[in-house]
């Protein structure tokens, strides 16, 4: 009976995290039209609803009622098929993401103890999955590309896969010199271990402070989620919508979602490994509830997307992955090094 | 309350993933099934063309394609799979000392070799 | 044209036009060590930053171009050909639809014509208002080029930034003209309405508030290593190539060639001031950015000092034959109401003879060129187009670029297809 019990917990956790996902997706794609709007001197959304508050639901429900059209060329299984290759990491990446501490035990007559925790699972390997989901995710790009049979959309996958391949190199070392401090995979672990106050987060704590690779993980960050200045596979100007020029519909709607859970998995990521997920920069603040120092800390952090999109243009192919190879990753290796032996002489 | 259960064990651990990947591809499916009953079928020949700006495709987009980073692609490989060897270091790092410090360290310059002769052999250059 | 492409469609050897494609062989490779086939794309004429209706067949090995064949004429209306029907003061409408981005800059170049054709010198107060207004559109002109160029680069910011300033200059058109995109401002003989003393204010308070613009501007642009490397060195043409593909205007002065319609032949009020002509040195797409930036800061320069010697007098001539009569005067003026008549009907009837008069447009050198058979239309009307003449060169200066340089390269000649195709 009890493992019942909490395999219905465990069910309601993920369907809170989802539905708590899908809606985070909606309204920061209204949440991006409006801040660009205000950098940019002008209103954004303002029709449907107040101050276009309805904007994301009236964009679904439009998405939702479209044709979906499958070109006559497309292989029509993988095609079918990319978006939801696309969807599914980026959604499941969620499950081990923490928003707060401590579980809550309940004794149910019949029934027995249900533990509600704050995550949907523990693992103890928890940066190795994301890092492993967020390269599953570049296959449904680069399928979904091929197997348009457009040539727009053959050229966004292949950008997506020298993408893939030019950062997530960085994205991984960057994270490594935070695992030689925690000690830990397990990203509850890693957010336990940076109580007390802004000092003690990572991104500003001894022996060496990982402001760096901060720094590294967001550049990164940004270039793993396709955004400006590194939103190559589905340029606009270049591509007109590389890899889903050929999608409409729900599938088209699927690879937004995607990238906009991404862009949040990436944000959640960065919070927990270097800005102490939900503890308050000052121990004094610790009255306010975790979770919204939590989601505080997460907004920043797509603030920053957003701010970057509307300031910088885009890079060139050869320049990006120039970038990645010459720029990002002899930093991240210096990093690490710097910090182990840091961290080496700290412990004795 | 069997042992097997206990939210410890490593089932419990990964049971909720399977559960969550269930869930999210049934959202993924779920919701295409239901658009594709209530959304518009008006078919025009044109409509299902390849895209290439409002002329019809020169030729077929399915072609051999110089994919200029193949290198580039390989050496990631490479190197993806020395970062996995990082992390079990970093992991345990407080446990194995000055040991694993320096044994790290070779490591890390073995790698550094390796990228060093990629970059000066210009396999790191795009074309 | 109906038919479905399938995945077993050949790699067809003619497009729409019936014209011949370059079919590369996997034979003519040279020195090709391995097979690798080139990918014939279509780019335009339905692309987001072909800047209307150019398309352009790119002939790609991976994403890098080995031949770049512009194909025009998707916005071709017959205007020389329109104009072969019409008065001669009729044809200033078509021009508006030229290069519609900087309306009054085509009247200007043709009205110049018409003039040369007749010999008629305009009153000096026309002569410095056409220059002040040639050089707001020469103004707003950049500013779209600069914000469409940035756009197509990916900083989308900037785009909304320039078109603020336009905006305030498109309002200055409207209140002077009426118009806010087509404005038929120019008349032969002169202009249609004098500048007001309320849009003189509006032209300080804009001249006194631009430089702080044209810095935030740059503060996003020009420090900006993303947009230096996307910029410089990019579609490189030496001044030998630009002068001998007749590139003008911006286009050739940045690759060093002083040639300034402006400079070279003085005409309106251009001589009476002071002012640049901005030269680059490399000739590259961030050398073509700074001079049109440059070109923006000379042109409110040469606005403000004519706005202090703005003479008094008339914005046009008023003789029989080449201008309406004013219209209070048709009113209650027997004689000018035939006058009247008689221009709408018959029109400006020049001397026979031809005549090729060019007008520095933002683009370059717009030309007009008139043969007139003494009738009250032209017997032929040609006009050389600068946006035209450019895209001559894009093949040369598109070779061994990259796809995402091809926008770069459609923005840095800042290509106005109404104009292109006529």
């Amino acid at each position: 009976m009890e493992a019942i019990g909490q395999l219905v917990v465990i069910l309601g956790t993920i369907g809170v995290v989802m539905v708590t996902v899908l809606l985070h997706v909606a309204y920061l794609t209204y949440l991006e039209r409006k801040v660009l709007g205000w950098m940019q001197d002008r209103m954004g959304p303002m029709e449907v609803g107040y101050h276009g508050l309805l904007q994301p639901l009236a964009d679904g429900l439009k998405l939702f009622m479209k044709e979906d059209i499958i070109p006559s060329g497309a292989n029509k299984i993988i095609f079918s098929l990319a978006p939801i290759l696309s969807l599914i990491p980026a959604l499941i990446g969620f499950a081990v993401v923490p928003w707060g501490d401590g579980q809550l035990t309940i004794p149910l007559p019949w029934i027995g103890d249900v533990t509600f925790r704050p995550f949907v699972t523990d693992l103890n390997i928890g940066i190795l999955y994301v890092l492993a989901l967020s390269s599953v995710g570049a296959y449904g790009v680069l399928l979904g590309g091929w197997a348009s049979n457009s040539k727009y959309s053959l050229l966004g996958g292949l950008r997506s896969a020298a993408q893939v391949i030019s950062y997530e190199l960085a994205l991984g070392m960057s994270l490594v010199g935070v695992l030689l401090m925690a000690g830990s995979l397990s990203l509850v672990k890693i957010a336990q271990a940076q109580a007390g106050g802004f000092w003690h987060w990572y991104a500003f704590a001894l022996p060496f402070p990982q402001i760096v690779a901060l720094v590294l993980y967001g550049i990164a960050a940004v270039a793993e989620t396709n955004r400006l200045p590194f939103d190559l596979p589905e340029a606009e100007s270049e591509l007109v919508a590389g890899f889903f020029t050929e999608y409409s519909g729900m599938r088209f709607a699927f690879f937004f979602l995607a990238e906009y859970a991404n862009m949040i998995l990436v944000s959640c990521i960065a919070t927990i490994v270097f800005l102490g997920g939900w503890h308050a920069p000052f121990p004094f603040l610790d009255f306010v509830p975790g979770i919204i120092w939590f989601l505080l800390k997460v907004y920043v952090f797509l603030f920053g997307f957003f701010w970057i999109r509307a300031t910088l243009p885009r890079l060139r192919y050869d320049q990006l992955m120039t970038f990645g190879w010459k720029v990002m990753i002899p930093l991240v290796l210096a990093n690490i090094v710097i910090t182990s032996i840091a961290q080496y002489f700290w412990m004795n | 309350m069997t042992a097997s259960l206990e939210f410890s064990t490593y089932l419990f651990h990964y049971a909720p993933i399977v559960v969550f990947i269930a869930i999210a591809a049934a959202f993924g499916v779920g919701t295409l099934v239901l658009s594709y009953v209530v959304h518009p079928r008006i078919f025009s020949s044109e409509k299902l063309s390849a895209y290439e700006c409002g002329s019809e495709p020169i030729s077929d987009a399915r072609m051999p394609f110089p994919v200029r980073y193949y290198i580039i692609a390989m050496l990631f490989v490479i190197f993806d799979v020395e970062l996995v060897f990082l992390y079990p270091w970093a992991v345990a790092f407080d446990k194995i000392g000055l040991f694993g410090l320096i044994e790290m360290i070779i490591f890390i310059a073995l790698f550094v070799a390796g990228y060093a002769y990629a970059w000066r052999k210009g396999a790191l250059e795009w074309d | 044209m109906n038919h479905v492409p399938t995945p077993t469609t050949k790699r067809s050897s003619t497009d729409e036009f019936g014209v011949i494609e370059h079919v590369p062989d996997a034979n003519d490779g040279d020195a090709a060590v391995l097979r690798t086939e080139e990918l014939l794309l279509n780019m335009g004429p339905q692309h987001p930053s072909t800047h209307g209706v150019l398309r352009v067949v790119l002939d790609l090995e991976g994403e890098r171009i080995l031949k770049a064949t512009p194909h025009l004429g998707y916005l071709h209306r017959g205007t020389e050909k329109l104009a072969e029907g019409k008065t001669y003061q009729q044809i200033v409408t078509l021009t508006d639809r030229l290069d519609y981005v900087c309306a009054m800059t085509n009247n200007f170049a043709y009205v110049r014509a018409v003039e040369k054709l007749l010999g008629v010198q305009v009153p000096p107060r026309a002569e410095y208002v056409r220059t002040i207004v040639a050089e707001l559109q020469r103004i707003s002109g950049h500013l779209f080029w600069l914000g469409t160029q940035a756009l197509d680069i990916g900083a989308m910011t900037v785009f909304f930034y320039t078109f603020r300033e336009r905006e305030i200059l498109i309002e200055l058109f409207e209140k002077l003209c009426g118009a806010r995109l087509t404005y038929s401002y120019y008349k032969v003989g002169g202009v249609s309405d004098d500048l007001t003393p309320d849009i003189i204010a509006a032209l300080r308070a804009f001249l006194k508030a631009f430089p702080d613009k044209i810095i935030e501007y740059n503060t996003l642009l020009e420090t900006n290593r993303i947009w230096l490397a996307r910029t410089k060195g990019v579609a490189v043409i030496s001044a030998e190539d630009a002068v001998s593909y007749s590139l003008t205007g911006p286009t050739l002065r940045g690759s060093g060639v002083n040639y300034d319609v402006r400079k070279a032949e003085p005409y309106a009020a251009y001589a009476d001031v002071e002012w640049d002509v901005p030269l680059g040195k490399n000739g590259d797409t961030y050398d073509r950015y700074y001079i049109r930036l440059e070109e923006i800061r000379q042109s409110a320069r040469i606005v403000s000092q004519c706005l202090d010697k703005l003479p008094e007098g008339p914005v046009s001539i008023d003789v029989p034959g080449i201008t309406f009569p004013a219209k209070e005067r048709v009113m209650v003026d027997m004689e000018s109401l035939i006058h009247h008549f008689k221009m709408a009907c018959e029109g400006i009837r020049p001397p026979k003879g031809e005549i090729y008069c060019a007008t520095e447009a933002p683009k370059g050198e717009l030309g007009f060129y008139i043969n007139s058979d003494g009738g009250n239309h032209p017997y032929r009307l040609k006009i050389r187009s600068p946006s035209f003449v450019h895209l001559g060169a894009f093949d040369h200066m598109a070779r061994g670029y990259l796809i995402a340089d091809i926008v770069t390269i459609f923005g840095t000649y800042d290509v106005v297809m109404g104009e292109c195709d006529r």
